[in-house]
């Protein structure tokens, strides 16, 4: 019995895939002393953030995966941001619902699509320096231009195929035994930079993956010849609406520092650092944009 | 704001660009596709924007290439004869293929 089988078979590592869930409060702002709490769920096809802004500064937030129900992911997504605060729905001036789930979030005042809020949170937590948004999610790949303001000018959506999706990194994860927040120093652990894995499709790049490692590759080798060709994958669909500084790069694959390095690399752009989750954007632009929304409200009455 | 619209594969560049600044909402291109490719939709975008906007609907998104395919013979034809951007008096749709 090989060790990897021995392991699935007890239990252990079947699930190198599943990323670190998270939550966070601002210990430096009280909820209660601002004027508009507002908020913004992403609900994507495999994470969903629930972000909680008190008078447009960063209060809470929690990152955690999306069951098979999206209502009740946005539900727990929120109730775990709002954990030890003492908030409730009912403190809420305005919520907007994002993601691919945006449809399905009960409490939100209004769906906005997540390439506005990608754009819109992205200009908060990088600075309006900010023009080409890279999103890198779970299922897709959005490319964005967005001014100052964080208003989108172009986007380029690929939702057709999972390369260069944070699910094609899983299913790599899994089948390295690797997981999945190990996979990007891991794979810049090599002395020397293999070529890539040809196929751009994960499916054909997993049975190619295989062929190497029955050829005696090392997991190391075989993961950066993934992530090099992920980051190739993604210099190619970036070339359609082309690349303006600043760069960021958001959602799940930003952690990745083996697909980063290599993107930055390839594109000869170092992307703008950030110290916040970058899976948050989506929610975050949704919670910018239901305080917006709020005012713009109140104004009219 | 542009719109890209479809994907990229081992075959090509298959999108179809809709300038939202441009696009008025007349809805002339969403009659003249025989494919029924287009829809109105509410801007999201522009959350100032009073009329809606042209966009490609989520049924055709990831087939576009076999969508559009009717219009586009093999022995040739030039994007701006086809019937959406004929349609499309601001000239704000665009073809990458």
């Amino acid at each position: 019995m090989t060790e990897d089988y021995r392991m699935v078979k007890e239990g252990k590592g079947a699930e190198y895939w599943r990323w670190t869930e998270s939550r966070w409060t601002n210990p430096d702002l009280d909820w209660k002393q601002g004027e508009v709490v507002s908020a913004g769920v992403d609900v994507g096809s495999v994470s969903t953030q629930a972000v909680v802004m008190v008078d447009g500064k960063l209060y809470a937030y929690s990152n955690m995966r999306t069951g098979s129900d999206s209502p009740e992911s946005a539900n727990k997504a929120i109730e775990w941001a709002f954990e030890g605060t003492g908030l409730t729905l009912d403190n809420l001036k305005a919520t907007v619902g994002t993601g691919y789930g945006r449809v399905n979030v009960p409490f939100a005042t209004k769906a906005i699509t997540e390439i506005a809020c990608h754009a819109r949170g992205a200009n908060f937590m990088y600075g309006p320096t900010v023009r080409t948004v890279l999103d890198m999610g779970g299922q897709d790949c959005k490319a964005i231009h967005c001014d100052e303001k964080g208003k989108v000018k172009a986007f380029l959506m690929n939702d057709k195929c999972a390369a260069g999706t944070g699910r094609g990194m899983e299913v790599f994860a899994d089948l390295l035994g690797v997981h999945i927040n190990d996979v990007g120093e891991m794979s810049l652990s090599v002395e020397e930079e293999p070529p890539p894995v040809s196929s751009t499709c994960v499916v054909f790049a997993k049975s190619e993956a295989s062929g190497l490692l029955r050829e005696g590759w090392d997991k190391e080798k075989v993961l950066a010849a993934y992530c090099s060709a992920m980051a190739h994958r993604i210099v190619d669909l970036l070339e359609r609406i082309g690349v303006e500084k600043e760069f960021a790069i958001t959602g799940g694959i930003a952690k990745n520092p083996g697909v980063v390095k290599r993107l930055a690399k390839e594109l000869n752009i170092e992307p703008l650092p950030t110290d916040m989750d970058t899976q948050i954007a989506g929610a975050m632009g949704g919670a910018l944009f239901a305080r917006a929304l709020y005012l713009k409200k109140m104004k009219k009455k | 704001m542009l719109a890209n619209y479809g994907y990229k594969d081992g075959s090509g560049d298959f999108f179809i660009t809709i300038d939202t600044d441009k696009c008025d909402g007349c809805g002339a291109c969403v009659e003249a596709c025989p494919a029924k490719v287009l829809e109105l939709v509410e801007n999201e975008f522009d959350l100032d924007a009073e009329t809606d906007v042209a966009a490609v609907t989520e049924e055709h998104k990831k087939k576009i290439k076999y969508s559009c395919g009717p219009c586009k013979p093999a022995h040739g034809y030039k994007t701006e004869d086809l019937p959406c951007v004929q349609a499309c008096k601001p000239g704000a749709i665009e073809h990458s293929w």
